[in-house]
């Protein structure tokens, strides 16, 4: 297992599988997982290719470092799979992709709250003149002009969607993979989105839905209360469940928060944004152009909405095949 | 060379489509740069189509359809317009021109206008200049049109 870039919680859902742990102990000789254990890029660059079994890699594809580990464990693994919706989909780092390199440098090292005096900015080469240890060049990873997916990088076997995967599908994918070892189970095509429906959020969630007209949208904290059993879209509050994939068990319109999307795109769907907004915008009980904008201003950030999780797989903002 | 923009028009096959037909059959000139795609309706217009335009080359989208009221299919032109101005706004916060995508009514005996207003469209684009929005460049121009990287690129998830 693997983290490009990410922010972890992918491991931590894998850790979460609790005593399934020990059975994937028992089955697998795990030899590479940084957030778990001690193992340098070198033990993997010297096993034969096609050496581990299955590589579950989380994260997106920043910078030369997370391109390089992607290409070596593709060529080390017979299985690679995206884990997580940053190997995806690019997931919140994929939001980058709205600005420029620059940008994103100004923001983090020059922005507010930042203090930094200096203007200090990592360089991908610094030359050491006359340093303390002796001379030489000090390199640091180049960083991408847009973030790409796993799979606009290298070839990817199986999708796993979530922020992160549910640990209980997790299980089930780890059993998947325990019994097609052993000969009990088949593993789906290649290509296939693994532990996770093919239907929307929808379709899981318990809410009591009829025919929806929007009058407005409006943010959780605007409401006095959430109609326990209402669908949340009927209320008003822009939920994304209608484009996204099922398998996380709606858990967030269960405790009565909208759907944020990211278990990624229902099958089928080229771009996740578009069909969310063809879906809000056929809700929207209007005629008038100018009561349609009052609506719609109900959604201040439309990227934000709609391409939370899917900007670098996006028609418009994706990072490219390489 | 000079710049000749390229606009995607998806019309409704009841009245802006015959609209372009009347233009055609009434000999009125209007700019070759629209290229037609019939739907059978406004509202069949999936935001996704307006999208894979832009990310395919399109340096403008047209979208057309029946006069408020006069819809084939009663009032889905009205999901149509609000699915227009939903897009709008999304795009331009993607970094898009707003003008770049438009929306004009037009009934089937409206050939004069169809044509005049793919005839005004086409020079709000042209002025705009190309979107190039992913000519030769891993990364898609900013709102400025800047930041090309080189490297040729496929659009993604953009085949059939």
């Amino acid at each position: 297992m693997y983290w490009a870039s990410s922010c972890g919680g992918c491991d931590i859902a894998v850790l979460n599988v609790h005593e399934m742990l020990l059975e994937v102990d028992r089955q697998f000789d795990i030899v590479f997982w940084p957030a778990a254990m001690d193992a340098k890029y070198a033990d993997v660059r010297s096993m034969a290719d096609g050496s581990i079994d299955v590589c579950l890699f989380s994260g997106g594809i920043r910078n030369e470092e997370n391109a390089e580990m992607a290409r070596l464990l593709r060529a080390k693994s017979k299985v690679l799979v995206a884990f997580g919706s940053c190997a995806c989909e690019g997931c919140i780092p994929g939001l980058a992709n709205l600005g420029t390199v620059d940008e994103l440098f100004d923001a983090v090292y020059e922005g507010p709250g930042v203090d930094n005096p200096q203007h200090l900015v990592p360089q991908p080469e610094w030359r050491i003149a006359d340093g303390a240890t002796g001379t030489g060049v000090l390199r640091l990873p180049v960083f991408s002009p847009m973030l790409t997916t796993l799979d606009q990088t290298v070839a990817v076997d199986y999708f796993m969607p979530g922020c992160p995967p549910e640990s209980a599908r997790v299980a089930e994918v780890l059993k998947l993979v325990i019994g097609a070892m052993g000969g009990t189970e088949t593993l789906p095509p290649v290509g296939s989105v693994i532990g996770a429906g093919t239907s929307t959020c929808c379709d899981e969630c318990a809410r009591d839905r009829n025919l929806k007209k929007i009058d407005r949208f409006v943010r959780i904290t605007d409401l006095a209360e959430v109609d326990p059993r209402l669908c949340l879209l009927e209320q008003g509050l822009p939920c994304n469940g209608p484009a996204t994939r099922d398998g996380c068990g709606a858990l967030c319109p269960a405790a009565g928060a909208p759907c944020i999307g990211c278990y990624g795109p229902a099958d089928g769907v080229v771009d996740y944004g578009a069909r969310l907004m063809s879906a809000f915008a056929s809700v929207v009980n209007a005629t008038e152009p100018e009561e349609i904008e009052r609506i719609l201003d109900g959604i201040p950030d439309p990227v934000g909405q709609f391409y939370r999780f899917s900007l670098a797989k996006s028609l418009l903002r994706g990072g490219r095949n390489a | 060379m000079t710049f000749e923009p390229l606009l995607i028009g998806f019309t409704c096959n009841w009245c802006s489509y015959r609209a372009a037909d009347l233009a055609g059959t009434a000999r009125i000139k209007y700019p070759p740069n629209v290229r037609l795609v019939r739907l059978m309706c406004a509202g069949r217009l999936d935001p996704t189509f307006v999208l894979k335009a832009f990310a395919g080359g399109a340096d403008g989208v047209v979208v057309t359809g029946c006069w408020p009221g006069d819809c084939h299919y009663r009032e889905q032109n009205f999901k149509g317009l609000r699915r227009f101005l939903l897009l709008r706004r999304t795009i331009t916060a993607l970094g898009i021109e707003p003008q770049r995508l438009q929306l004009v009514w037009a009934s089937a005996a409206e050939g004069e206008r169809f044509a005049s207003e793919m005839g005004r469209i086409t020079e709000e684009v042209r002025a705009l200049g190309p979107l190039a929005w992913h000519a030769g460049s891993a990364a898609a121009p900013t709102a400025e049109g800047e930041t090309r990287a080189a490297a040729p690129i496929e659009p993604v998830g953009v085949t059939a």
